[in-house]
């Protein structure tokens, strides 16, 4: 398998503002690769000028052995590009809206109908894109970018301004793409979004990528703090301090009484021979906490 | 269906459905025409006044029951008789030549110069059946009408108004829109030529102004408006294109500088309603001062306004407005070099 984009050392200024500032990474096929950082970290400029939206200062793009600027027909077709939910014709219905779509790339109207069915719009198909839910307009802006079957699906910030449970629903959509062996490049500013979804993240802030690798990894690598939380009154801070031992953290808030410690399984075990495990909270490190330690400041999306 | 026709009836729909946009590119100057041509053509004309040119024996003798009908106004000069034909004041001039009876109308109002003709028949007639010695007869002779009345005069005028308004509004808010909604980034990421774009958002404006001129001339040519359309009005048709295109640029300059659609419907109409006034679209230049007429001619508007006059209603033939056509054209080129200098595909 080999890669199918390819960024080189990639630069765009605007001005004094350096958007994007020196980033390389490769995706490989059918990986779901993430892009995160929180707003202006550079995400976006990034993906649109991988898609060919927008013209590097310096820097390549390689996109399955084609350049995507200047604009490359060629390449739009196997690419699919998902902006936002409100990039829709006004005044059609979801079915038009997805049948125009096609017609741009050449496709049929029964295809057009047939993946509005797989995101789950049928009984929407007449229904006026401006209708649409939230979560429904993602879905129909996703499978309008789908509709001609391409290699590789860029998805800037789907799941923004969703309600928790079409987030989920949406996840499920995209884990499906992912799954039917397309390569998937997605921007977010949700950890947990990252977290769930990708093979890969890179984590980017200032127009640099900080850190890259699988979710986990970068996780793990994080000489990291796991926080176990018990009821307040249930164990004395004093006592709480005695089980952890030197070097961890106690807190009390009122509510719970927190342990951060470095060496879980010993608190876990000591706790256990106190019979204390009930309603016990055990939160280990988080990509949060990897966006903390790499800019040592808080994560806000 | 290729993109060109996909994103033809793509935008076709939008504007259908788009109730304001059929408001104001339909019934609003439909409205304008109504007040115009229905309410204010009728006042021009007093009720089937006549005039009666030098002695007209005729009319005298059948005074009595034809002053319930006709109000008889007399003057001895026939040019100034037939001037007032021509504009409307009287309905016929009528004068008497031995015993034939001579009358002009202007077939710009033809019922009432058809009543008045038929009056008139019925005064020969009766006079012929009284067996007078003369034998009488009368002959019918249209002046040329090269004032008009008001329904002719205002039909090309707000014809050209409501072209050009729905053609720069339909391009400027389309771009405006398109860009705002991120749907011209969207068809970049399509294998979308750009001329597949441009040439259905053309032939759209095109097709709804077409559509605009046919409501426009039927409305028009009820009896109620009594519009009469000349022989060669087919010919408004590519004047219509020419002027659909050349505001259609317009739009787009409107378009390619603001930021919002309301924006771009401001800038639209601040463009196209002072221009519609100077161009003569409402009102008659023909009463304004020299240097205004003079002015005037700077506009698109006017020359379309021109072309569309001689060909709808004054009778000229196809090739005279060949300038007006060429001059249109002219506007649009230059006005699109414009548009392309400010043209953005995004928002930043």
């Amino acid at each position: 398998m080999g890669s199918t984009i390819i960024v080189n050392d990639l630069r765009k200024h605007y001005g004094q503002v350096r958007a994007v500032d020196g980033v390389s990474f490769s995706v490989e096929q059918g990986e779901f690769f993430g892009i995160l950082g929180p707003n202006g970290a550079g995400k976006t400029t990034t993906l649109e000028i991988v898609e060919g939206l927008r013209e590097a200062d310096s820097g390549t793009v390689e996109i399955l052995g084609m350049r995507p600027w200047p604009r490359n027909p060629k390449l739009l077709t196997r690419i699919g590009v998902q902006l936002q939910a409100t990039s829709f014709f006004e005044r059609l219905t979801a079915r038009e809206q997805i049948r125009t779509f096609a017609s741009l790339y050449g496709v049929a109207a029964k295809k057009a109908d047939e993946m509005l069915a797989q995101v789950g719009l049928e009984d929407k198909a007449d229904t006026p894109a401006e209708r649409l839910s939230g979560g429904q307009g993602q879905r129909l802006s996703i499978a309008c970018a789908l509709v001609h079957d391409p290699d590789i699906v860029f998805l800037d910030e789907p799941s923004a301004a969703l309600d928790p449970q079409a987030r989920r629903n949406l996840w499920d959509l995209l884990r499906q793409i992912n799954d039917n062996g397309r390569t998937v490049v997605l921007t977010t500013h949700y950890m947990d979004e990252a977290e769930s979804l990708c093979d890969r993240v890179a984590i980017m802030d200032d127009g640099r990528i900080l850190e890259l690798g699988p979710p986990a990894s970068l996780v793990r690598g994080l000489e990291s703090v796991t926080r176990i939380s018990l009821e307040t009154g249930t164990l004395s801070v004093e006592s709480a301090a005695e089980i952890a031992g030197p070097g961890a953290s106690v807190d009390d808030d009122g509510v719970s009484v927190t342990i951060g410690t470095d060496d879980p399984a010993r608190v876990l075990t000591a706790l256990a021979e106190r019979n204390l495990l009930t309603g016990i909270q055990v939160r280990g490190a988080t990509l949060e906490d990897v966006f903390l330690n790499l800019t040592g400041r808080e994560y806000r999306a | 269906m290729t993109a060109f026709t996909s994103l033809s009836r793509a935008m076709l729909l939008g504007w259908f459905r788009d109730r304001s946009a059929l408001f104001f590119s339909i019934l609003f100057p439909l409205m304008f025409l109504v007040l115009f041509g229905g309410v204010f053509g009728d006042m021009g004309t007093s009720r089937l006044a006549v005039i009666q040119v030098g002695q007209v024996p005729l009319l005298e003798q059948g005074a009595a029951g034809l002053g319930e009908v006709l109000e008889i106004q007399k003057s001895d000069d026939p040019a100034a008789a037939r001037e007032k034909v021509k504009e409307g004041d009287v309905v016929a001039a009528i004068s008497q030549q031995g015993d034939t009876l001579q009358v002009s109308y202007s077939a710009a109002d033809q019922v009432r110069s058809g009543t008045v003709q038929g009056v008139l028949r019925q005064v020969v007639s009766q006079a012929n059946a009284a067996g007078v010695p003369q034998r009488f007869t009368m002959t019918a002779q249209q002046v040329e009408d090269d004032s008009l009345k008001a329904i002719q005069y205002v039909t090309p005028g707000l014809l050209s108004w409501a072209v050009a308004m729905g053609a720069a509004f339909g391009a400027a808010a389309t771009l405006v829109t398109w860009r705002e909604k991120r749907i011209l980034r969207r068809l970049r990421l399509a294998p979308v030529a750009l001329g597949s774009v441009v040439g259905a958002r053309v032939g759209v404006s095109v097709a709804i102004a077409l559509i605009q001129t046919a409501i426009f001339l039927v409305v028009a040519s009820l009896p109620f408006f009594g519009l009469q359309l000349s022989a060669y009005w087919w010919m408004s048709i590519p004047l219509i294109i020419a002027g659909t295109l050349t505001f259609m640029a317009i739009g787009l300059v409107a378009g390619g500088l603001a930021k919002s659609a309301e924006a771009a419907a401001g800038i639209s109409n601040l463009i196209v309603l002072p221009m519609a006034f100077l161009s003569g679209s409402f009102i008659p230049l023909d009463a304004a001062p020299g240097w205004l007429q003079t002015l005037s001619n700077v506009f698109p508007l006017k020359h379309l306004n021109q072309g569309l006059l001689d060909v709808m209603v004054r009778g000229q033939g196809p090739l005279s407005v060949l300038p007006e056509l060429g001059i249109v054209l002219a506007f649009g080129l230059a006005i699109s070099l414009i548009a392309m200098k400010v043209f953005r595909w995004d928002t930043v």
